[in-house]
């Protein structure tokens, strides 16, 4: 009865093509921004932050990169691991090498070094289709952490092997580094999601985005129209790499501090933010982050009712975690292949005619 | 420097051994590629439930022990009697059809119709399924075959080369088995798909859906046999790399080892799993002993070793770009 297009007059055209068309989508925006900002940080505590809404907000920008990819362009990959890890190493080399630069400007360079790789590593997509390119995508997987293994330039010659995020400050708030505070982390992290999933909104909005979308449906009739196949998947990668290399340079430096590069970046974490689109849903934005926080809000809650409430041991309690997600994903592929925000979709579709449906 | 020439000669015939292994895996993925056009990530996780479940019933464990311990305050883990090899093997090919037939039932029926991609995630939906469900069953810690395969050092090669070239190769037993499992398996499903009626409908299938829809064949049964075969074999390839390193979760990871021999040789075709996978065994083994060699490491400046994790991968991308089909593979022809 409310939700409706009727009675919301648009005077221009910006109003006409604004993102959410509908006043109380609008409002309902609004007021989720004035919560993370001007609630979360006043509520969070530390345990919270760590294990839910930092990692939900690093994963919902690596969600949105390779969904770019992915789910509008349709180039899978399995990859992703390995941008991160291009990322963190960047953000590290950075942060070390030129100690008066700002966090911020290293992470957006960060991903800018990514999405070189990414471009790089994206070129053989013309030649390569389908199956055959989320295999050669794996080729990246597997050599950048090699690369990052072997080679002692990348982590300035440590004795360990790990690299260690240095100490930097953003407004005079410690946002990395051991001693900085959940809010300050929550806070920068905030703003480039925020930042991000709104240009991300609008790219895919727009003529790149709908090149884009034209690739995956059929790459050959979109040629024939007229989009330029090798440079729209190259932007593709390039634009997502640069969200994923962001990611990655925010997980190592803003949220773990310290890694080691197998097992932070491993393969396993493609996996995971490809789990993380499906579920939420290919080729939406708000899917992206309903995927993320469905993957990492699910371990936390199944860990906390089996170890916790069950009192089952932990390595018990992992493989009913892994039999749990496996069976999720195929629950969902079967009953939903367009993921949860599909069905996110159909709601609205059906409110908008409540209580009178024709 | 004839010595090094040797050395690299024995690393080339490991390789070659271990190309047969891998092309084990890869051999599953073709069949159930060509049969219902499912890119089955699982294989290699089947490869691992299949050996855990053989090992779990010849020991006599009883299947999710710890499960029910959790729950119950139980304390079992054993039935009091052990089952002989042969019944034991019997019993896992049961396990690998009803696992075909609950796959195509529950799964594969469910997804008709749908983007190849979208199958293939579910596929690895599966695979992590599988892989849970393997170690609730079974238990997570490492197992080791007991089925009186020879493993060690052939004396034989050892002998005929030492006295050829005054340096004896080291070749494993285990892997020579495997090299003629892998050779009968061939010749097998060669023979099956080319003269059984079961084996013409497999290659109708293959060919055209639909066509073979129509003159009918039933494409339930044919995914049901396809994936119980493709169990069978990932129950062998278990069975081989099981006894080669213990089963455990690394098992599962032999599916990464698969895929690029799957790309270099063409995901449709059999001899180019096989081919592909001596090319990618015996190009990693002297990639890796090349590289890995002191002048190389002063060269590039650092020590350059455990390259085995992305040759394959970087070998097939290069490949691919030059051959998108692979050695073997059906010539991708594409319509609007």
């Amino acid at each position: 009865m409310f939700y409706r297009e009727a009675g919301d007059y648009k005077k221009s055209y910006a109003e006409d093509s604004q993102t959410f068309p509908l006043k109380l989508d609008r409002y309902a925006y609004y007021a989720l921004l004035l919560v993370a900002f001007l609630v979360v940080p006043f509520v969070i505590n530390d345990y919270w932050a760590a294990a839910v809404l930092i990692p939900f907000l690093i994963w919902s920008i690596a969600a949105l990169g390779l969904n770019i990819l992915t789910g509008y362009c349709g180039q899978v990959s399995l990859g992703t691991g390995g941008f991160m890890a291009v990322g963190a190493y960047a953000s590290y080399k950075l942060m070390t090498s030129f100690p008066e630069l700002n966090i911020l400007i290293i992470v957006l360079l960060s991903g800018v070094i990514t999405a070189g790789v990414g471009v790089i590593f994206g070129l053989p997509s013309l030649r390569i289709k389908g199956f055959y390119l989320a295999v050669a995508t794996l080729a990246a997987q597997f050599f950048l952490i090699w690369l990052f293994n072997k080679v002692p330039w990348f982590y300035n010659y440590s004795a360990s092997g790990q690299i260690t995020s240095p100490k930097r400050e953003m407004f005079g708030f410690e946002v990395t580094g051991p001693s900085a505070s959940a809010e300050a982390k929550y806070l920068f992290i905030l703003v480039l999601v925020v930042g991000l999933a709104w240009v991300a909104r609008n790219l895919t909005r727009g003529r790149i985005g709908r090149s884009w979308m034209a690739i995956r449906d059929m790459d050959i009739a979109a040629e024939i129209i007229g989009v330029n196949p090798l440079k729209t998947k190259l932007v593709a990668f390039a634009v997502s790499s640069f969200y994923i290399g962001i990611a990655g340079a925010l997980f190592f430096s803003v949220y773990l501090g310290a890694v080691e590069v197998g097992e932070a970046f491993g393969i396993l974490k493609s996996f995971l933010v490809l789990f993380m689109i499906i579920i939420g849903g290919l080729g939406s934005i708000l899917g992206s982050f309903i995927g993320a926080a469905f993957l990492v809000i699910m371990p936390v809650m199944l860990k906390n009712i089996m170890v916790g409430y069950f009192g089952w041991p932990i390595d018990l309690a992992a493989q009913t975690e892994l039999v749990i997600i496996g069976f999720l994903i195929m629950l969902t592929l079967i009953l939903e292949p367009h993921g949860v925000a599909q069905l996110w979709r159909f709601i609205k579709q059906k409110l908008r005619l409540w209580p009178f449906p024709h | 420097m004839f010595e090094q020439f040797l050395f690299g000669i024995e690393a080339a015939i490991n390789g070659l051994m271990t190309g047969v292994m891998y092309s084990l895996v890869a051999l599953g993925f073709v069949l159930i590629f060509k049969a219902s056009g499912v890119f089955n990530y699982a294989q290699g996780v089947m490869a691992l439930f299949g050996a855990l479940t053989l090992v779990g019933i010849q020991e006599g464990q009883v299947p999710f022990a710890h499960l029910i311990n959790a729950i119950f305050g139980t304390k079992i883990t054993n039935f009091t009697w052990e089952v002989p090899a042969l019944a034991a093997i019997a019993l896992t090919v049961g396990v690998m059809i009803i696992f075909a037939w609950l796959v195509e039932r529950l799964l594969l029926r469910n997804l008709v119709n749908q983007d190849p991609i979208i199958l293939f995630m579910a596929t690895i939906g599966l695979a992590y399924f599988m892989e849970g469900l393997g170690d609730l069953m079974w238990g997570s810690n490492i197992k080791t075959i007991n089925l009186g395969l020879n493993q060690g050092m052939n004396e034989t090669i050892d002998a005929a080369t030492y006295e050829w070239f005054g340096y004896g190769f080291y070749i494993d037993n285990l892997d020579i088995t495997a090299a003629i499992i892998a050779v009968i398996l061939v010749v097998a499903l060669t023979v099956f798909s080319q003269y059984s009626t079961t084996g013409r409908a497999l290659r109708a299938v293959a060919d055209d859906h639909q066509a073979a829809l129509s003159v009918g064949i039933s494409l339930r049964s044919i995914w049901v046999i396809v994936w119980g075969i493709a169990g069978f074999i990932a129950l062998v390839a278990g069975v081989m790399w099981g006894a080669k390193s213990g089963v455990q979760f690394s098992l599962s990871l032999i599916t990464l080892k698969a895929l690029p021999v799957l790309m270099l040789g063409g995901f449709t075709s059999i001899p180019g799993a096989i081919i592909g996978g001596m090319i990618i065994g015996v190009g990693e083994k002297v990639f890796e002993f090349i590289v890995s060699a002191s002048w190389f490491g002063d060269l590039v400046g650092f020590t350059m070793n455990a390259t085995e994790n992305w040759f394959a991968y970087v070998l097939a991308l290069i490949f691919l770009v030059f051959r998108p089909q692979g050695l073997f593979g059906d010539k991708i022809i594409e319509r609007v």
